[in-house]
């Protein structure tokens, strides 16, 4: 019965007694433990890299009414461990004069960079990687590994389109770290630590209800982070060839694309964890295996919201996007960062419903202010038009040509 | 708490020795046939022209600029937030002038037109 409610410490035990029988020290017992729990993590996450990929696939084919991989195997479900054998066995192309050393540590730090956010996750109640007290710092502080992961690739590509990738990248991913890291502010102001841990177990209510605004901007800022549709301009395709990944082949480009996807589903996680309540649900707690279903369940519906976006908006220009984030989403991010800090000291503390109700009117106000500011502010100069409107083909008389009607 | 620091490096470690050596793997199983043509820089076919370490607009440094300046905001912002619960509204007030110098500094900043992508 305790395997079935909670295996993961339960093989933990068994391991560790099984050791204690060989005679070794408890120091070593738990370093074998955390190398295995730790390997096993990076290899699982790598791994379930490749059903996220074959998903993403189905799903964003369907939104564009077609089939999407569905030769190997049933539904496709292979194609991805098709494709990864595939570039497994691909040649390195060294481009002549690349910088080697960031050339080939770039792919190596774009996965590492991801897979470190996974090390202060807590997955279950009894289920956590490492406790520290400062994770979500830990978290935004690794986030921005990934960037110079970004910026060496495009660097030491010897590339044109690759360095204006990672021109690009600069510009975007340091504009939208800065709402983002506002609006974290939030969770920890509310749940009074920065320990993932400690914020879902604050989270009796989750902060989606205290706090919907600061949710919205966490939200729009991470799917920037990711440099996904509608915010691919780091690569994007049709203006930078493929961006700073141009230059990569084999399994260094695969190591890229794992990354990109990888970090797509691990900010959701982050998502689901800091506002959506991680593992809390009912039942979480006594059966800690039910605490995986919920937190899978909340991270896979905001990554399908993260889909629902990337398939069906086109890419912003550049100067949309930096508008947005600079003149937009960061004054907003202050001024709830702000007003939830004023209005949840103000009210007073123990009546739960009634901080609630204080803190969502607050939002509400709040986003009511901002909609009235944007459609006040933001003059919308009517596109100069090049040519009167195109004529319909259907329905037009058409003049025929002379010899043509002798015919 | 030693510990749980000890998990961070070994996972840190991992993650990048993992990937690594299966970079190494397919290194040594890959075939390695270059020539001078496969590895000159791609640029859709064309020659390349001039070096590629093109000049870049001083937008982009002044984006870096002002993202330094609230990102060291933030920093010193997180002790405060997690101290919330134990200040009085003085010292939240305290904490909400402070963001409101930043949000004068960004208005500054705004009105300079250095945010502006030209």
């Amino acid at each position: 019965m305790t395997f079935i409610a909670d295996p993961i410490p339960f093989m933990v035990n068994l391991l560790s007694q099984v050791m204690t029988g060989w005679g070794w020290s408890a120091t070593l017992i738990q370093v074998v433990l955390f190398i295995l729990g730790a390997g096993i993590l990076v290899i699982g996450a790598m791994v379930f890299t490749t059903i996220l990929i074959w998903a993403e696939r189905k799903i964003g084919a369907r939104f564009q009414d077609r089939l999407g991989p569905n030769r190997v195997g049933p539904w496709g479900i292979f194609q991805t461990i098709a494709d990864m054998l595939k570039i497994f066995t691909k040649e390195y192309i060294t481009p002549a004069g690349a910088d080697k050393v960031p050339y080939n540590l770039a792919p190596v730090l774009a996965v590492a960079a991801v897979l470190c956010v996974w090390a202060v996750l807590p997955f279950s109640s009894t289920v956590f990687g490492s406790n520290i007290g400062i994770g979500l710092l830990f978290i935004i502080a690794v986030g921005g590994l990934g960037e110079v992961a970004i910026i060496m690739a495009g660097f030491g590509s010897n590339n044109k389109y690759a360095l204006l990738g990672a021109f690009r990248a600069v510009a975007q991913l340091l504009s939208y770290e800065v709402p983002m890291v506002i609006v974290l502010l939030i969770p920890v102001m509310l749940s009074g630590s920065m320990g993932m841990n400690d914020i879902v177990l604050a989270q009796k209510i989750p902060f989606i209800v205290l706090a919907p605004v600061a949710c919205a901007i966490f939200f729009i800022t991470s799917i920037a982070e990711n440099g996904r549709a509608p915010f691919d301009l780091v690569e994007a395709d049709s203006e930078l060839v493929a961006g700073y990944n141009i230059e990569y082949s084999g399994l260094k480009f695969g190591f890229f694309f794992v990354a990109d996807f990888l970090h797509a589903f691990t900010s959701a996680l982050v998502f689901a964890t800091v506002f959506l309540g991680g593992w809390q649900g009912p039942g979480a707690t006594t059966v800690p295996i039910l605490g995986f279903v919920y937190l899978l369940l909340k991270t896979i519906l905001v990554y399908f919201l993260m889909l629902t976006l990337r398939f069906s908006l086109p890419r912003f220009r550049i100067d949309q996007m930096l508008n947005l984030t600079w003149k937009i989403l960061t004054p907003l991010a202050l001024f709830t960062f702000m007003i939830t800090a004023i209005v949840n000291k103000v009210l007073p503390p123990g009546g739960n419903l009634f901080r609630i109700g204080g803190l969502l009117v607050a939002n509400v106000v709040l986003w009511l202010v901002t909609n009235w500011a944007l459609a006040r502010f933001i003059k919308r100069r009517p596109r100069p038009v090049v040519s009167g409107p195109r004529p319909v083909a259907i329905g037009v008389k058409r003049s025929v040509p002379k010899d043509e009607a002798a015919q | 708490m030693t510990h749980e620091w000890l998990y961070i490096g070994i996972f840190l470690t991992l993650a990048m020795v993992i990937p690594a050596v299966a970079l190494v793997i397919a290194g040594v199983l890959s075939p390695k046939k270059p020539n001078p043509i496969k590895n000159s820089t791609y640029e859709c076919g064309m020659e390349t022209v001039g070096s590629s370490w093109i000049q870049f607009d001083v937008q982009y440094y002044i984006y870096g600029l002002i993202f330094l300046i609230f990102d060291v905001e933030t920093v010193l912002l997180f002790p405060w937030a997690v101290a919330y619960n134990r200040l009085t509204l003085f010292g939240v007030l305290e904490a909400v002038f402070f963001v409101l110098i930043l949000a004068g500094g960004l208005w500054y900043v705004w009105r300079k037109g250095a945010i502006e992508w030209a």
